[in-house]
């Protein structure tokens, strides 16, 4: 009797114990990254390109990895967007539930979503090879789509998902096709929904590095065309954290925590906004 | 006339059902195109030497052309298989915790804390790596008298650790969860402690489904890159130790892409070891899908 107590107490001390280690961990990370980028932080750090080279340090600042990263997210997140509508509302609309064509293609999505971005960053360089691409905004925009296309697809389908079959049914019996029903009804339930998966979709996409690598190259300039290289912040922070110069391993510091406030903003925001959006939903 | 309109519309729709049944199936077989594309790039190497030579051979001299693999193999798998000692144990007693005991609360206000660690790119879990984890190693591994610079096997695989607690975790949690509540009340009316019930029931009802968790976290840390590059060492040797530096194969791809169509047969040797790369995790990843499909199955 007394022993069955005493491991039932051990074993859920370790429990809280370890429960307590994983949050401390986390919080330690988050300190670190905010205390150390907070004394790496200045206005000139937001509002200028780097001087001299971003390896080489002098004066400036990471707005070229900035800019970079916002319109490489953007551009990415939109063209995957363009891509998951069609196919998710063609899984939950077309489809009949529970058919084999749509049971296949959640599969592959989802065996795509395990590829590990080096590989979807070799798979983007293969394509640019072939078209003759150089190193690109474009070519970065295109590989990180692919990235984040099985991330949103599935976030999405989740959503499109709980769309009650009676709602279907209704706009059915008062005449109207599948494509009027997925696009008038479907896609107007579940705005809120959707409008999760574009944020999750941005912050994924924003905070990879190993699939830009190749693919968009760095550069110390804003990029003025799709054909240009662009700097992004994940590689602003990987390029600039191996100089031995200090003065540049400050900027890395800054990158780092304007990109982890980035993400953890779409994070949050995500949160916020499904469910205020899911206020005007029927259920 | 309402008839032509109706004719229309449904035109409409038969023409938007094909489209968007064309780009669904193009997206499903974006995966198919990758391992297409890397296997013909591969092709080169995989016909001037045999796969068992670039599998097996540690030879790497990519100037002589000669591409062995083995370090680098051996280097994931060191820094993979340290990190999953690390966090199994860690993930799934909290994991157990979050399901089993803690108040709702707790849960409610703890595991959306978990999964932001989800959301943290892998470059700034590196940083953290080269801040924090490899002084704290140099300085550990003075109580063990070995020497390290503190880029090594350990480092990555506590990284590699922190960034997989997510993925098993919430998993881990939704399974657990998953279990009926009444094999719980059962157990607990037969007089079974709580650790007990969950010890010999839920936990015995759930295994399928906490080992495919347990895989698919697996599978992430063998394919986890920035992090592992930026603390892991990168020397082209297999490991003896977790105080050994190691080079594991997505650092060696990410490291190489700058001089890699200079030399002769180097890019078609990186684009193969991205194929070996994206075999492996497929296989844990489909496995583990399939565990998880089977484990649903049985719970209803």
């Amino acid at each position: 009797m007394d022993k069955r107590r005493l491991e039932e107490a051990v074993m859920k001390g370790l429990m809280v114990a370890s429960t307590a280690l994983i949050l401390a961990v986390l919080l330690l990370i988050l300190l670190t990254i905010f205390i150390r980028g907070a004394k790496a932080m200045s206005w000139s750090m937001i509002t200028q390109t780097p001087r001299g080279g971003f390896y080489l340090g002098k004066e400036g600042g990471i707005l070229n990895a900035i800019v970079g990263s916002f319109y490489l997210a953007t551009g990415s997140t939109g063209l995957a967007f363009l891509l998951a509508v069609p196919v998710v509302l063609y899984l939950n609309v077309f489809c009949r539930r529970g058919c084999r064509t749509a049971a296949v293609i959640r599969f592959l999505l989802d065996v795509l979503w395990g590829v590990p971005s080096i590989v979807f960053g070799a798979f983007g360089f293969i394509l640019m090879l072939t078209v003759g691409l150089k190193a690109s905004l474009l070519g970065g925009i295109v590989t990180v789509a692919l990235l984040v296309l099985p991330i949103m697809c599935r976030a999405m389908d989740e959503v499109v998902r709980m769309v009650p079959s009676e709602l279907l049914e209704s706009s059915y019996a008062v005449g109207a096709t599948r494509f009027q029903t997925a696009v008038k009804v479907v896609l107007r339930q579940s705005s809120g929904g959707i409008l999760t998966a574009v944020l999750i979709a941005f912050g994924r996409g924003i905070g990879d590095a190993a699939s830009v690598l190749f693919t968009a190259g760095f550069s110390d300039q804003i990029p003025q065309s799709l054909m240009r290289p662009a700097a992004t912040l994940p590689l602003a922070i990987f390029f600039q954290i191996g100089t031995p110069f200090p003065q540049v391993q400050e900027r890395a510091y800054a990158a780092a925590l304007i990109l982890t406030a980035i993400v953890l903003a779409a994070s949050l925001l995500s949160r916020r906004l499904s469910r205020r959006w899911s206020r005007h939903s029927i259920r | 006339m309402p008839l032509k309109r109706s004719d229309f519309s449904l035109k409409t729709d038969k023409v938007a059902g094909k489209i968007m049944a064309v780009l669904a199936w193009l997206s499903g077989l974006i995966v198919v195109a990758i391992a297409a594309g890397l296997f013909i790039k591969s092709l080169p190497i995989l016909k001037s030497q045999s796969l068992g030579t670039l599998l097996f051979s540690s030879s790497w001299f990519p100037l002589r052309g000669q591409f062995g693999f083995l370090p680098f193999i051996m280097g994931s798998l060191w820094v993979t298989g340290t990190a999953m000692l690390l966090a199994v144990p860690l993930c799934l007693l909290t994991a157990i915790y979050l399901a089993e005991y803690a108040p709702r609360l707790v849960r409610e206000g703890v595991r959306p804390l978990i999964d932001l660690l989800a959301g943290i790119p892998s470059v700034v879990y590196g940083l953290w790596g080269i801040l924090v984890v490899v002084p704290w190693v140099q300085q550990a591994a003075k109580w063990f008298n070995a020497a390290t610079t503190g880029y090594c096997v350990l480092s990555a695989a506590i990284v590699l650790a922190v960034m997989i607690f997510p993925v098993i975790i919430h998993m881990t949690v939704e399974i657990l969860r998953a279990v009926p509540w009444e094999y719980r009340e059962a157990s607990l009316s037969l007089g079974a402690t709580h650790w007990q019930t969950t010890k010999k029931v839920v936990l015995r009802k759930a295994f399928p489904g906490i080992l495919a968790a347990v895989v698919l976290g697996l599978a992430r840390a063998f394919g986890e890159t920035m992090a592992v590059l930026m603390v892991a060492g990168n020397v082209a040797r297999s490991p003896a130790s977790v105080w050994d530096p190691a080079y594991p194969l997505p650092a060696l791809i990410a490291n190489n892409y700058g001089e890699m169509m200079s030399i002769p047969l180097y890019d078609s040797a990186m684009m193969l070891g991205c194929l070996i790369l994206l075999g492996i995790v497929l296989v844990f990843n489909i496995l583990a899908k399939l565990v998880l499909m089977k484990a649903q199955k049985a719970l209803q």
